[in-house]
């Protein structure tokens, strides 16, 4: 089939027909947006016949048009596995710099269509679960173990699982009623809710986690398999906890990168990290051309001028400058010319 | 013009072209779908419709149609997207580093010698590899050969089968030849070139005319012979197309070369005035400006490659407008003036020089040449050996 079609591909024609008619893209509409709070919200996807299904902890690559471009995102995939295969939901926080979350929480419309990637991630629920499980979160951490939470009480799980859950108030945490109908509706589950910010009267625990939260829930970390999704802190210190208990093994995390750009700072910061070559090193201000070649990689160029695009690569993560335009780009992965862009804060390209 | 009027120059365009960019938007990226759509639509009526050749009004539509569709996908589309000018879009399907064209030519080697090469050098002797695609001689500046007398026979016959030039042209066999370029990279040409060509030819020859096989019960013998006839002629219509075209925007009389020197140590502003004076426009309506791709407007191709070609008639007004404030010329005309231009240029410049300098073969030329390599070799030679040019006292 492909033949008939060459040099394009069949989507190439069959997009043309009907946007969510074709072989090889992931395709999705908007079915709903939710609110969870204030600043966070739950958009429900209908996908075309191409996707896969997930696993639950897994994510996707979220991509919508704007004006023109295309702005991907990494969600993680929030619902639970147990529904129609072409149904799935993300939920997202709104950050503040994050021009997509933005846009997803505040403009999002139902019927829009939506480019996805297959789910991708290892953060992932084993095949055979355990009889005891942890899962941890902080934050928005919350959506990859709300999925496996989920999904393990609609497959009518009956081991042990304790959801220990970070969140700065209780206005500030999702899905706060599904919780509270898990927590009684199912013995053998043990919500533990901890507001670092506002703690709750009478709360047994409080503020950040500490080792002897985990005493207190009776969790023997050498014995318990634990997922912990959350911000880099929450993640180091309760990897620290299991290191010290030789219990490396049983502790599965899954970091949440939310780009941080200072878009005014003076000087170069952050770090480029070349994802290929498998090396990075601290922003030097130069193009990312110069600092691909000092730090030893060769990297096809041209003009060196912006003109030619032979040194156009991928962008997988971070905001770039272009030095004519003076114009910031913070894209997931999106093409750029290296020649001609300066990374502005931790930037990762396709090098 | 003064060193400070170029730079002002430089920063004026640089403002038009900042303007552009940031007004791109969804109407730019709606404008090349609804391109893309058309093109698809051209190349599925073209492809049913060289299936009747026994009925021959749809026979020949299909055959205006699939040359259309071939032209619109090479021009418009194609060599826009491979330029870069809808990577913003950040949409996989007008990626310029992805896109693979409907013509013989790999896209790879192709953005290699012209984004490249030919857009950063432009008209540049030694550099640029357009000029006179090493085959005809186009300007005063290159010496005169022998060969050079058949210019226009020549031209006329690459004209027809102008795929297989650009393919030959980016595989860049002259430069291994002559040792400029390691096998390694050679060989990584050679396969690239040979599985597009077998793939461009098992598509138009072979495919669709077996296909065309299940009609033959039902018509006559020959229906796959008319396909396969019907996609020859498309092929050829779109290479006449794009040759006149190119060969339009480069090569009239008026059209400026450069030497090497004239491009050393350059600023914007004289980058852009090569660009300016390197290249020809064609005057016409906005549908004979969709089948050039844009490339009618040669002068604001060459200053601006990467932005969307739909700007390029918003911006010709502000071009001509720094044209006539610097007193610079501005190459435009009819297709009949630029194509008359070029066919006296390549059958002037045929005949042999009366200046022995300018034959290539001439004792005076060889002598001047070989001169030419010893005091280079004298340089490095020199270099090599650590001394210096000019002793120490």
């Amino acid at each position: 089939m492909a033949s008939f079609t060459s040099p394009h591909t069949v989507d190439h024609y069959l997009e043309h027909l009907h946007p969510m008619l074709t072989v090889g893209l992931v395709r999705a509409r908007v079915v709903r947006v939710l609110r969870e709070t204030g600043d966070a919200s739950t958009v429900e996807l209908r996908t075309n016949g191409v996707w896969r299904g997930f696993k639950p902890g897994q994510h996707v690559q979220f991509g919508i048009e704007v004006n023109g471009t295309r702005r991907i995102r990494c969600f993680s995939i929030s619902s639970s596995t147990a529904g129609k295969k072409k149904l799935f939901s993300v939920s997202v926080k709104a950050h503040p710099d994050g021009f997509v979350s933005q846009f997803l929480h505040n403009e999002l419309q139902p019927g829009t269509l939506v480019h996805l990637s297959q789910a991708e991630g290892d953060f992932v629920l084993p095949r055979q679960v355990p009889d005891h499980l942890v899962l941890a979160s902080g934050g928005s951490g919350i959506t990859p173990v709300m999925s496996m939470l989920r999904s393990l009480r609609d497959s009518n799980h009956q081991g042990a699982v304790v959801f220990l859950h970070y969140a700065r108030s209780k206005s500030d945490e999702m899905f706060s009623r599904e919780l509270d109908e898990i927590s009684s509706a199912m013995p053998n589950v043990t919500v533990q809710r901890i507001y670092t910010r506002e703690p709750e009267v009478g709360a047994a625990l409080a503020g950040r986690y500490s080792v002897d939260h985990l005493k207190h829930l009776g969790i023997d970390p050498a014995s318990t398999l634990t997922y912990v999704c959350g911000p880099s802190g929450l993640i180091s210190s309760m990897r620290e906890t299991y290191d010290e208990m030789g219990a490396s093994a049983m502790l599965q995390t899954e970091y949440f990168k939310v780009p941080s750009i200072d878009v005014h700072a003076a000087d170069a910061t952050g770090t480029l990290s070349f994802e290929i070559a498998g090396s990075d090193a601290p922003n030097s201000g130069a193009t990312i051309l110069e600092q691909a070649e000092a730090a030893g990689l060769a990297p096809a160029f041209g003009c060196r001028m912006g003109v030619c695009n032979t040194c156009a690569i991928k962008k997988e993560y971070g905001a770039v400058r272009h030095v004519i335009s003076g114009e910031i780009n913070a894209n997931t992965g999106e093409t750029i010319k290296i020649c001609v862009n300066v990374p502005v804060g931790d930037v990762t390209v396709a090098l | 013009m003064t060193y400070s009027q170029l730079e002002e120059f430089g920063a004026e365009l640089d403002e038009i072209r900042g303007r552009i960019l940031n007004d791109l938007g969804q109407r730019d990226a709606n404008y090349i779908r609804r391109v893309i759509k058309v093109q698809r639509t051209f190349e599925i009526v073209g492809r049913i419709g060289i299936f009747f050749p026994f009925f021959w009004p749809v026979f020949v539509l299909g055959i205006v149609c699939l040359s259309l569709a071939k032209i619109i996908e090479n021009m418009e589309i194609g060599h826009n997207v491979m330029h870069g000018q809808y990577d913003w879009m950040n949409d996989p399907m007008v990626d310029g580093k992805k896109y693979e064209w409907d013509i013989i030519a790999p896209a790879e080697d192709w953005k290699n010698g012209h984004n490249y090469m030919h857009h950063t050098y432009t008209n540049i002797h030694g550099m640029d590899r357009d000029i006179g695609y090493n085959l005809f001689r186009i300007d005063k500046d290159q010496p005169w050969y022998p060969n050079h007398r058949f210019n226009l026979p020549l031209a006329f016959l690459l004209m027809l089968v102008f795929e297989w030039g650009v393919m030959y042209h980016g595989l860049e066999l002259d430069e291994y030849l002559s040792g400029n370029m390691p096998k390694k990279e050679f060989d990584v040409r050679k396969k690239r070139a040979f599985k597009k060509i077998r793939k461009q030819l098992f598509k138009d020859y072979v495919l669709y005319p077996v296909l065309s096989l299940a009609l033959v019960p039902f018509t006559s013998w020959w229906v796959p012979l008319a396909v396969f006839g019907a996609n020859f002629v498309v092929n050829i219509v779109r290479n006449i197309w794009t040759f006149i075209i190119i060969f339009c925007g480069h090569f009239p009389a008026e059209v400026q070369t450069f030497a090497k020197a004239d491009a050393e140590n350059e600023n914007r502003g004289q980058w852009y005035l090569r660009q300016l004076l390197g290249s020809a426009n064609i005057n016409g309506g906005k549908v004979f400006h969709l089948l050039t791709g844009n490339l009618s407007f040669q002068i604001e191709h060459h200053i601006f490659p990467d932005i969307p070609a739909r700007r390029y008639a918003e911006v010709a007004v502000d071009v001509h407008r720094l044209v006539e404030k610097y007193g610079l010329t501005y190459n435009s005309g009819r297709l009949s003036k630029q194509m008359g231009s070029v066919v006296r240029q390549l059958a002037t410049l045929a005949t042999r020089p009366e200046d022995p300098y300018q034959r290539g073969n001439s004792p005076e030329s060889k002598a001047l040449r070989r001169s030419k390599r010893e005091s280079s070799r004298t340089v490095a030679e020199l270099a090599a050996s650590g001394g210096a040019l000019v002793e120490a006292p």
